[in-house]
């Protein structure tokens, strides 16, 4: 759980305050309510020893003489007493209880949310940086210690803590003396609980990393089970799971151990504690020794019998508060790890520039319409508060370009190019060069350190991102595919395509061969990221799906790099088709993809290198040339 | 089930067993105690001396002592048992999916394998706990302090007789219908957490596609129907606290009223002051135990679904056996297809092979083109018996594959997979996976044929550079290259490369082809390529198509006589720019 610490994190005491004001936000009414409950709750609990008092002191006064009637009354009244606090501590139990079912739930299902809305709008790079698993973690593991310390450990302890205090007040009523005995147990236990408990919630955290270890090495062997069996490397996998397997046993054990021994030891010091109490009282009864309390009571053995109750109850406090500790120290660190996700900067949006359909007016003006018109224009609020349009052609230009990822490292240097509306541009390079950078600044994943990039003459930055992005249809190498409907998959390019219009999208996409031949056609649910496909099934469905879309500007990185190539051609003829008039950029590790772009770009280390048709850059004998003919090594 | 599961318990059979006995010792103490307090307390009340009052003392403190050694000594042993039960498991889970076939492989996801070898295991880690624990202690109690209250209530202990009923009535009312909803919501819960697995891994092409709140709004309604059915299962649950705190009230109230008035009818006969309190501890204990039972109940149902899951990986029977007299040695490279068919799984429709007839010579350079889904990489699969043929006969060196040792086989047979993947570790760890007692210059040796040794020096550390897992920090081509070194170490008789080489520019490529042809010539090599160019120089060249042998022969043999040959040679050769090819 020692993930990711950060400098000036807040301290436990601010995680915690800010769950319970979270909680109190979430549930303004429920919450106190839900507190009142549990005070009048445990103050309830604790009053048996009042009654049992009286009622004993009753039964005292005329055991001896058998006289039932002349306690009767007194009693039955006790009694009857008793029984409406019962019943409303019932009540309250009840209702708290409910209401805790509500309360964790629903928070945790806000939280779920709060975490998940905030992650759809982080930057990318926080998707670049962060490791998968670890976000996952946050919605599995992270939530689950939470949802265990809301809707036990918070209840218990302020039930515990309430009891506690009361049960106090009670025996300083009573007895301070006996007090003073019960204290010093009180001190012991709390020794005990630091030492043991400590222990403990060491032992569980580093349970918690052997854990994570033991996951990850099972990650890497069942990915790379196949290859393990190839070179009969099953032994030595083995072995080294042996390892890792017997550490994690080490440290569980350990932190059982002490968990579980905590519980017998405060028991029983709350036994002897017991013991030790019925012994003062003993001599205090037999000596007759002063009684100091509030009540100024004689000390009795009306008193000493549910003195004795009390310091059971007492002790069993103490235990279920230690009881509880595992939880509240694991659950803290999920909430800080939630927290840390939740207060992540969300992507930054300044554009003012948007999207819109249009269609062409008699006099060649634009004019802005609801329907779809395959003819977009950029909306800019003017001057005088209209608005301008210009017309979506898909003019990209980039201006003396630089960009790294972190400040230190410039991977682009100085880039210019331009795709003039309706070219194919194509990039190569070896990998790490810089292709899929570009891409990936085009559509602001990430925002260039300076220069410029001019979407039909507008700076990309005054383009609002959804807009802007709406624009760009990208086709990745790495398809990712979500669970659902072959049709499903393919409509995620645009939500309200018909049926037909998904279709047609995957003929164009040489994708309608393939699925026709499922078990069910488009209707063959996929999962697991398209498990049962193969990758170049996959990427057929993605260039589907962005055919769907039916974006005025493409962006293909390495989209058919898992295709064979002859039905890539097919791919090729359809999606051409499709982008005429259309700017489209291409990243290509096979030349044959690239060959018949109308600019073709070279880059290298960050810096375009050549730039021109095919036929040019041959003719050039340079680099592309070398590529071409095989002398050169791209890698 | 619990037999496949019991047999994970092996060495922790000791402190599983010991767990309950030292708990009924502690359990025993747990009772005496208050009944000799009950007895203290009345000597206290008829004025007895110190001495009797440090007498019962003293022993009362042995006892605590006694109850504290069995209760740490049980939960020692009880962490013990569970741990190392659990450890069995996830060794005997591991140890058995090392032993699977790739047919068992295909079967689990990857992530439901890690699954269940870590959440599930821990679920029943804590069943067994909790089992081993409370299994003696809370029948054990119950029927002590059962006991202890009829023997020291009397008539008074028949309120037991009324609230338990009430009690076990009202937990089993609330078990049977929250198990079956905590179940529903459960899968639930892993259908949504799979759905932000993808949203996370897929987050390039949301953004891409602008469906932020799309994915928000999908998220939220499976997000509040996981919350609704939850809250109604764990709405049910919370009946428990305040059933519990029902009965123990009505338990007090009886005690103290009919309790007096006993105390005082009887004077003091039938019943005592001391006893009465000590009615009040007994029931405390004996409901209690109920509650107890009732979460050991919950605890257990709801690890037995997780058991299921840890079952079925340790009941899945391997699909591959080695045969019983194994051939020990693979005579030379020639490889023998008779009438091959296959299918993946028995249920399916369609073969994925069918009667594919080959026959090739030991040396041979044999390069196989195909289109998506054509089953080049089935047919491969089965020379090195990653899978079995469902009919006909696979022959290697003139003998049926299923004749051989196993691991003879795959030893003889290296196969580079298409979806291959480096360890972590360094490089040379990597290689010695081809043969764990290469030397440093077999290593170089093997690297230099599969190109790779040039941008392994170039790295600082060179053969000991680490590799991250899933060789992130080496590119596509390097890792290719790594992967065909790492075979190349086998010194197999016959090679087989899955598209091994598909990163790798064509002209690495071709040295890579050169460099078999020159050192290692009488070595059987498979290539499966895309690029025409990576086989054309073979012996022979195999074209798949729909899971059948298309056509065979030479490149300009099939350049006259295979349609598909002709048109991926085009595809990948337009435009009359033969000037420039190599």
């Amino acid at each position: 759980m020692s993930r990711n610490k950060k400098p000036n994190q807040p301290g436990t005491a601010g995680v915690l305050g800010r769950l319970i004001r979270m909680l109190f936000q979430f549930y303004p009414v429920m919450m106190p309510v839900v507190v009142v409950c549990i005070i009048f709750n445990a103050v309830v609990s604790s009053l048996p020893s009042i009654f049992m008092q009286n009622v004993i002191a009753a039964v005292e006064v005329s055991w001896q003489s058998g006289d039932w009637a002349a306690v009767s009354g007194q009693i039955t009244e006790l009694v009857l007493l008793l029984a409406v606090f019962y019943i409303l501590s019932l009540i309250a139990c009840f209702t708290f209880n409910q209401m805790m079912a509500i309360i964790t739930q629903g928070s945790l299902a806000k939280l779920r949310e709060k975490m998940f809305n905030g992650m759809q709008d982080l930057p990318i790079r926080y998707f670049d940086t962060h490791n998968h698993g670890d976000v996952m973690s946050y919605y599995t593991n992270d939530i689950d210690t939470l949802r265990q310390m809301v809707s036990q450990s918070f209840p218990q302890l302020l039930l515990s803590t309430v009891m506690v205090l009361t049960v106090f007040g009670i025996m300083v009523y009573y007895s301070l003396w006996l007090t003073l005995v019960v204290m010093l147990g009180v001190v012991l236990m709390t020794l005990v609980v630091r030492k043991v408990g400590g222990g403990s919630a060491k032992y569980f955290i580093r349970q918690q990393q052997a854990l994570a270890r033991t996951e990850g090495y099972i990650e890497e062997m069942m990915n790379g089970q196949k290859v393990i069996k190839v070179f009969c490397h099953e032994e030595a996998s083995k072995e080294g799971f042996d390892a890792i397997n017997d550490a994690l046993f080490s440290d569980a054990e350990k932190a059982n151990r002490y968990a579980n021994m905590l519980m017998p030891i405060l028991m029983n010091i709350g036994n002897v504690l017991y013991v030790v109490v019925a012994l003062v009282s003993g001599v205090l009864l037999i000596s007759g020794a002063p009684n100091v309390s509030i009540s100024g009571m004689a000390f009795s053995i009306s008193i000493a019998v549910p003195f004795l109750n009390m310091t059971k109850q007492f002790a069993s406090n103490i235990g279920q508060v230690s009881n509880q500790l595992n939880a509240v120290i694991m659950g803290l660190a999920g909430t800080r790890r939630i927290f840390a996700l939740i207060d992540e900067q969300a992507e930054e949006d300044e554009g003012y520039v948007t999207l819109v359909n249009v269609k062409e007016t008699a006099d060649g003006s634009l004019e802005e319409c609801e329907q779809v018109t395959n003819m977009w224009a950029w909306k800019q609020p003017g001057e005088n508060g209209g608005f301008t349009y210009t017309r979506l052609t898909g003019d990209v230009r980039l201006k003396d370009v630089d960009f790294g990822y972190v400040p230190e490292k410039t991977v682009l240097h100085d880039v210019s190019l331009y795709a003039k509306p309706g070219q194919k541009v194509a990039f190569v390079g070896s990998t790490g060069a810089g292709k899929t950078t570009i891409t990936n600044l085009i559509n602001r994943f990430y925002d260039i350190q300076s220069g410029t990039i001019l979407y039909d003459g507008i700076d990309i930055r005054n383009i609002r991102k959804a807009d802007l992005r709406r624009s760009l249809g990208v086709v990745l190498q790495d398809t990712n595919l979500f669970t659902g409907t072959v049709m499903d998959n393919i409509r995620y390019g645009r939500l309200d395509a018909c049926d037909e219009e998904c279709i047609a999208a995957a003929q164009l996409a040489g994708a309608h061969d393939f699925i026709t031949r499922l078990p069910q056609g488009y209707d063959t649910p996929l999962s697991g990221n398209g498990a049962s496909l193969s990758q170049g099934q996959r990427q057929l469905l993605a260039i589907a799906r962005a055919a769907v879309a039916d974006p005025p500007v493409m962006i293909l990185d390495e989209a058919t790099s898992s295709i064979d190539t002859r039905t890539e051609a097919i791919v090729q003829r359809g999606m051409d088709a499709l982008m005429t008039g259309r700017t489209v950029f291409v990243i290509a590790h096979r030349l044959s993809t690239v060959k018949n772009s109308d600019a073709i770009m070279v880059l290298d280390h960050g810096r375009i290198i050549e730039r021109g048709s095919h036929d040019e850059l041959l003719a050039l004998k340079g680099t592309y040339y070398q590529l071409y003919t095989g002398a050169l090594e791209l890698d | 089930m619990l037999k496949v599961l019991a047999k994970s318990i092996r060495e922790y059979k000791k402190p599983s067993l010991l767990a309950p006995v030292l708990v009924s010792g502690e359990v025993v103490m747990e009772c005496i105690i208050p009944f000799l307090i009950a007895n203290l307390v009345n000597q206290i009340k008829a004025g007895c001396s110190m001495d009797v009052i440090l007498k019962y003392g003293l022993i009362l403190v042995v006892m605590a002592a006694l109850s504290l050694t069995f209760g740490a000594l049980a939960g020692s042993a009880c962490a013990t048992a569970s741990c190392g039960f659990a450890r069995n498991l996830r060794k005997d889970m591991f140890y058995k999916i090392q032993d699977y076939s790739f047919e068992n492989i295909d079967k689990f996801s990857v992530s439901s394998l890690v699954t269940r070898l870590t959440t599930d295991v821990t679920n029943v880690q804590n069943a067994y706990m909790m089992l081993v624990r409370t299994a003696i202690r809370c029948p054990l109690m119950l029927i002590f302090a059962f006991c202890m209250a009829f023997y020291m209530g009397g008539r008074l202990a028949f309120i037991f007789l009324l609230v338990i009923p009430i009690l076990v009535f009202g937990l089993v009312m609330v078990i049977s219908r929250a198990m079956p909803l905590f179940r529903k919501v459960f899968k639930k819960y892993d259908a949504l957490n799979n759905s932000v697995q993808e949203n996370i891994k897929g987050m390039r092409v949301v953004k891409s596609y602008v469906r932020e709140d799309y994915e928000k709004k999908k998220f939220s309604v499976a997000a509040e129907d996981v919350q609704a059915d939850f809250t109604k299962a764990e709405r049910i649950l919370a009946f428990n606290a305040p059933l519990m705190l029902f009965c123990i009230y009505t338990v007090m109230v009886f005690v103290m009223s009919y309790g007096s008035y006993t105390v005082i009818t009887s004077r003091g006969l039938d019943l005592d002051v001391g006893q009465m309190s000590a009615m009040i501890t007994y029931s405390f204990q004996i409901l209690m135990s109920l509650m107890m039972l009732s979460m050991v109940f919950v605890m257990i149902t709801m690890a037995t679904e997780s058991a299921q899951r840890i079952v079925e990986v340790l009941s899945e029977e391997s699909s591959l056996h080695n045969p019983e007299h194994p051939i020990m040695e693979v005579r030379d490279g020639s490889i023998d297809f008779d009438n091959v068919s296959f299918k993946y799984s028995k249920t399916a429709s369609r073969m994925s092979l069918s009667n594919v007839n080959l026959h090739i010579r030991s040396g041979e350079v044999i390069g196989v083109i195909g289109g998506t889904g054509s089953s080049k990489s089935t047919l491969i699969q089965l020379i090195s018996r990653l899978y079995d043929a469902t009919e006909g006969t696979v022959k290697v060196g003139g003998v049926d594959v299923r004749a051989y040792d196993l691991e003879v086989l795959r030893n003889q047979v290296a196969v580079v997979l298409q979806k291959n993947v480096l360890f972590s570790g360094t490089i040379k760890e990597n290689l010695r996976w081809g043969n764990p007692d290469a030397t440093d210059a077999e290593m170089e040796e093997a690297c230099r044929l599969a190109q790779a040794d040039e941008f392994i020096r170039q790295f600082p550390a060179g053969y000991d550079t680490y590799i991250e897992q899933g060789g992130s920090n080496v590119s596509g081509g390097q890792k290719q290259r790594l992967c065909i070194a790492r075979a190349l170490l086998k010194k197999p008789k016959i090679l087989i490369l899955d598209d091994s080489t598909s990163a790798v520019d064509t002209r690495t490529d071709a040295l890579i082809r050169q460099a078999f042809r020159q050192f290692i010539p009488e070595t059987t090599k498979l290539i499966i390529a895309q690029r025409i160019a990576s086989v054309q120089d073979a012996d022979r060249i195999i074209v798949m198509d729909g899971g059948a042998v298309s056509a065979i022969g030479t490149h300009e043999e099939l350049l006259h006589s295979s349609e598909i040959y002709r048109e991926v040679y085009t595809s990948q050769n337009k435009a009359g720019d033969d000037d420039v090819q190599e």
